[in-house]
């Protein structure tokens, strides 16, 4: 695996944001045909730009009594998160960088999210902004131990930490046939925490918004954009992990990572529209007493295999 | 020189945070000025070289806050005057004391013979970790491991509310009326 500090600095965040307005135009032209709207689908895959310029030019709301550190430093986390988990993202054998320990660190920088999210909430010193930041860290309770467990799963099949290494332990197989609990519950805790498709509660219409009620203008514009950020990455993360790097018959390595991370883009793209949003109460217990308990017998298959 | 300028600014920057959990005037700010604090804690750990512990270190840390964030405030006397409100009570004592220790532990370090390091640095810390945990440590990760299962059963038992009695009745036969339905149809 090459590594680029070049790479890190100047295109990752341009690739990545690419991508995710690639996919909010694709998602805005799809909602036109869900819809049967009578507008042209070039015309609604605009949208996404007109909302940015919109939000660019936007003023920035402010409350009564607002804590404005932490209010503005939770809304600048969550790109700030998704950035920095990308690190370790591989491009077909080409990453910003490729530490011993990528898998945590992919993990702990997602977890920033958790921070962002209740300061984001907590700051504007609004009831509907604060329930939706509790919401959030309730939905991390609930995804983030399965999440672990699938992130580790694809850890002890390879016998390394390295997202590297992992893409290379699945020359022959990859970790989707022979994991496949791990693969499933990896792709439900992405949606979660991105607060995506059908778990996003926390920026629930049932609240106006909920994290992002009180967020107007750039600030808006700046959350929602790591929101998408978020969801692109965990996307890109599944690659590496379960299906098999840039591993692929004809194409380049790095055209067969943009186009899986791509599929795996459409999926949650899919199940957003596809299931309505999952009330906490009812996500907590599925994933304690259904998830969990699935992914440990996942990982200890997957320890056996490794160790016989 | 570089590696003892930032040793120096992570040091100081710990320090710093770690101070204004106690000058801040909300329970929310002061708790992530302790997980600014603990960062800064990881930095130096990253700094020497212990990649997996620096990142863990942060991984929990935040989790931690978070949580802690969520229960401090629901226990705090008073959720009303969550701003502004003070850590500490009997300022001048406090202050003393927690002053007084620091400066002693932080003597302590110059003043302490530190030993001589022995032997070369294992290639991959990580797995020197993980062997010497699994290895000579593995006793006592597994009284760790069993005490804290413990207190969590222990302390779920004593807080919850309904038990299964509660739900299903002297004959655990009846159907569970719960307040709340959950997800599993249980």
């Amino acid at each position: 695996m090459t590594e680029g500090t070049g790479w890190a600095v100047l295109v990752l965040p341009l690739a990545l944001t690419a991508f995710a307005l690639l996919a909010l135009a694709a998602d805005a032209a799809v909602g036109v045909r869900v819809a049967h709207a009578r507008r042209s689908v070039a015309a609604a895959a605009a949208d996404p730009w007109r909302e940015v310029a919109r939000l660019l030019v936007g003023q920035r709301r402010t409350t009564v009594a607002a804590d404005g550190v932490l209010w503005r430093s939770g809304v600048v986390t969550v790109p700030l998160a998704a950035l920095l988990a990308a690190l370790v993202l591989p491009l077909g054998g080409f990453a910003a960088a490729d530490p011993g320990v990528g898998i945590v660190w992919f993990n702990a920088m997602e977890i920033l999210g958790w921070a962002a999210l209740w300061t984001a909430g907590w700051g504007p010193n609004s009831p509907l902004s604060l329930i939706g930041g509790y919401r959030f860290v309730a939905q991390g309770m609930c995804y983030e131990l399965p999440h672990m467990f699938a992130l580790i799963t694809a850890a002890t099949g390879a016998g390394t930490l390295r997202v590297g290494g992992i893409v290379d332990a699945q020359a022959e197989l990859w970790f989707v046939v022979w994991m496949p609990v791990a693969f499933v519950v990896y792709l439900i805790s992405a949606a979660a925490m991105a607060f995506w498709g059908p778990f996003d509660a926390p920026l629930g219409r049932d609240l106006s918004g909920g994290v992002v009620a009180e967020l107007s203008g750039v600030d808006r514009l700046v959350l929602l954009t790591g929101r998408w950020l978020l969801v692109v990455v965990a996307a890109g993360m599944a690659v590496p992990l379960f299906l098999g790097g840039g591993r692929g018959p004809l194409l380049p390595a790095w055209l067969w990572t943009l186009v899986k991370t791509a599929l795996v883009l459409t999926f949650l793209l899919w199940s957003r529209r596809r299931f309505p949003t999952v009330r906490m109460e009812r996500f907590t217990e599925v994933s304690w007493l259904v998830l969990l308990p699935l992914t440990i017998l996942q990982a200890l298959l997957v320890a056996l295999v490794v160790l016989v | 020189m570089l590696t003892a300028v930032l040793f120096w600014l992570f040091g100081v920057s710990a320090v710093v945070f770690g101070f204004l959990v106690f000058r801040l005037d909300s329970m929310a700010r002061v708790t992530f000025a302790l997980l600014a604090s603990f960062v800064f804690v990881a930095c130096e750990v990253l700094l020497l070289g212990l990649s997996y512990l620096g990142v863990v270190i942060v991984l929990m840390m935040v989790m931690e806050m978070v949580i802690m964030a969520v229960f401090m405030i629901m226990y705090m006397m008073n959720p009303a005057g969550l701003m502004p409100m003070a850590m500490y009570h009997n300022k001048p004592g406090a202050m003393s004391v927690s002053l007084g220790t620091f400066v002693v532990l932080a003597t302590g370090t110059f003043l302490v013979d530190w030993p001589e390091s022995r032997g070369s640095r294992p290639s991959d810390t990580t797995k020197a970790l993980g062997e010497s945990l699994m290895g000579p440590q593995m006793l006592t990760m597994m009284v760790l491991g069993l005490v804290l299962f413990a207190t969590i059963v222990a302390t779920v038992v004593l807080a919850t509310h309904r038990g299964r009695y509660d739900r299903f009745g002297d004959d655990l036969r009846a159907r569970p009326d719960d307040p709340v339905p959950g997800g599993v149809r249980r």
